[in-house]
């Protein structure tokens, strides 16, 4: 019943695939940033994953993946009962992808917070802003270099004075 | 901001209104900006992170076990449905199997708080349309509620209840009593509420095509619980991904075909008597045995009476281990994406674990998040008055939604 959808990638695109990883039964495919929309179109029309259940990033400094950043796609299939993983490296000299709002609704906000939380930029956004963070915040704070405690934001907050 | 542009060049008798984040019927730190014309809505923009926490920053400075408390405060109205959705993840990553009266107990606590999460959403969506009566029954029965997760947890709110590999403590020995009699008094408060709301003209006409979504978008936006359930999709993860021995207990998965607030309403009451059948079956088939799994290199051993680590010297050992950086629970590298059916959707956890302590990144795939997207979609051409009561049928917790 299951798919062999990493298998259908591999055949498909070939000269995108970097790898794989299987962990607790869970397969992620490491994929080139260039043809993601290709990829995600593919596993959306051609393998039934319909629903884009998460967007997200993870800064990879120092584990020595393929790049730095990795823009993580979690993709299910609603009548399947089906889950894919797709991880597309990002380097940090050029932290730029193409944005998945043209294929799913839920791409615009997840994009935004990864813009926001990593400073990974969406080729195609419509509205590419800060969402969690105050729009004249500097930095981006769940890169592996920003420390805990911040870079004393905190303490020069704009303090309204009448 | 793009509305407030629009503001600077007077266009008709449009004019911007400043929903929240103040205002009573956000129940939270919400804030829209609204674009009107007349009393009709032509552009809403959420503005969301006013009560951003940083809880994913701090899960990677935190031990497994720490970020339990982190959960607490993400989903205030239902703290153990986290609780247990991240000690599901961990122990996806380390695949663990815990004790059948682990789950048993997790899963009895969870529906108690989807009971608890339901029933609150379906007052306040009462309130904030007038019937304030229905609002009062229902913090009778969450009290109730509280009353047993107090009983049990030590805490009313932050429960912190679950371990990894098991629970806290187990259940006193009147749980079940006290569960069985708030099962009675919650199925009448639930008739009452039923036959307050089901028919009343007011509530009816307010709710019924208001804030539609078709079966497509919901699923192209990434809507999940009751929401989608609304849309005639019959997206369950207790059903179709069952975790903690789900598959044991017979429950309906909730569908309705509307798509509406009315029918959101539905489903989450109908949902809440198939919660009271999972506790009762829960109850009734409850296993005895531990509830924490043996080894002690995952959970924490007993103390002995006099409050000393058990196992003599090697006990000692592991419970040192325990508190001391860079031991202690370790799951192997790897990553793992796991869900669970929270009271407003797939609570879903992504942990990348590099092999130590800590985790690398600890993700949170809050479902307020995507359950709020589509709400300018929602409301745009309608009336101001619905924006109130499609917000209150989306359940979006501020906590979650901006971690």
């Amino acid at each position: 019943m299951k798919t062999d959808w990493a298998g259908k990638i591999r055949e498909r695109f070939p000269g995108e695939v970097l790898g794989g990883r299987e962990h607790a039964g869970q397969r992620t495919v490491w994929v080139r940033r260039d043809r993601i929309l290709d990829l995600l179109r593919f596993l959306r029309d051609e393998c039934g994953f319909d629903m884009l259940t998460d967007l997200t990033a993870v800064d990879h400094l120092g584990r020595g993946r393929p790049e730095r950043f990795a823009v993580v796609y979690q993709l299910c299939s609603v009548a399947g009962w089906e889950r894919a993983r797709l991880e597309a490296f990002v380097p940090e000299s050029d932290p730029v992808i193409d944005s998945a709002s043209g294929l799913w609704k839920a791409a615009p906000w997840a994009e935004r917070e990864v813009w926001d939380l990593f400073g990974i930029r969406f080729r195609g956004h419509p509205d590419l802003k800060r969402i969690l963070l105050p729009d004249d915040y500097e930095g981006h704070p769940l890169r592996k270099d920003y420390p805990l405690r911040g870079r004393g934001e905190r303490q020069n907050f704009p303090r309204f004075v009448p | 901001m793009k509305a407030s542009a629009d503001a600077a060049a007077p266009a008709g008798a449009r004019r911007i209104v400043n929903f929240g984040p103040q205002h009573p019927s956000t129940h939270g730190t919400l804030r829209s900006v609204i674009e009107l014309e007349g009393e009709r809505i032509v552009s809403l923009e959420p503005e969301i992170g006013y009560l951003h926490s940083g809880f994913e920053k701090l899960a990677e400075h935190r031990t497994y076990n720490q970020t339990v408390v982190i959960t607490d405060r993400m989903n205030y109205l239902s703290p153990l449905c986290n609780n247990v959705g991240l000690a599901v993840a961990v122990e996806e990553l380390m695949r663990i199997t815990v004790p059948p009266r682990c789950a048993a107990i997790r899963v009895a606590l969870c529906e108690l708080s989807r009971i608890a999460d339901h029933i609150l959403v379906v007052g306040l969506q009462a309130m904030d349309l007038g019937a304030f009566s229905v609002m009062l029954w229902t913090f009778i029965e969450r009290e109730k509620l509280y009353d047993i997760f107090e009983n049990v947890t030590g805490a009313r709110l932050t429960t912190s209840y679950t371990r990894v590999g098991g629970l806290l403590r187990d259940v006193p020995p009147d749980f079940e009593e006290t569960c069985r009699s708030f099962m009675k008094d919650c199925t009448r408060t639930l008739d009452d509420m039923e036959e307050m709301l089901n028919d009343n003209r007011i509530f009816v006409d307010r709710t019924r095509g208001v804030g539609r979504i078709s079966r497509e978008e919901a699923i192209s936006y990434g809507i999940t619980g009751p929401v989608l359930r609304a849309c005639g999709v019959p997206y369950d993860i207790r059903r179709v991904r069952p975790y903690l021995g789900y598959e044991k207990y017979s429950f309906d998965v909730i569908t309705e075909t509307e798509g509406d607030v009315y029918a959101r309403y539905r489903v989450r009451m109908r949902e809440m008597r198939e919660s009271l059948k999972i506790v009762d079956q829960v109850l009734r088939t409850l296993p005895g045995g531990p509830v924490s799994v043996e080894d002690p290199r995952i959970a924490i051993p007993p103390k002995t009476a006099d409050r000393r680590p058990s196992g003599g010297m090697e006990g000692l050992i592991y419970h040192f281990k325990h508190y001391m950086f860079g031991h202690g629970l370790c799951p192997p590298e790897g990553e793992v994406y796991s869900c669970t059916e929270v009271p407003n959707g797939e609570l879903g956890f992504y942990l990348v674990s590099d092999g130590t302590q800590r985790p690398w990144r600890w993700r949170v795939r809050p479902p307020s998040f995507y359950n709020y997207q589509p709400f300018p979609e929602m409301c745009r051409g309608r009336l101001l008055s619905d924006v109130v009561a499609v917000l209150s049928s989306l359940n979006i917790i501020a906590g979650e939604l901006d971690r």
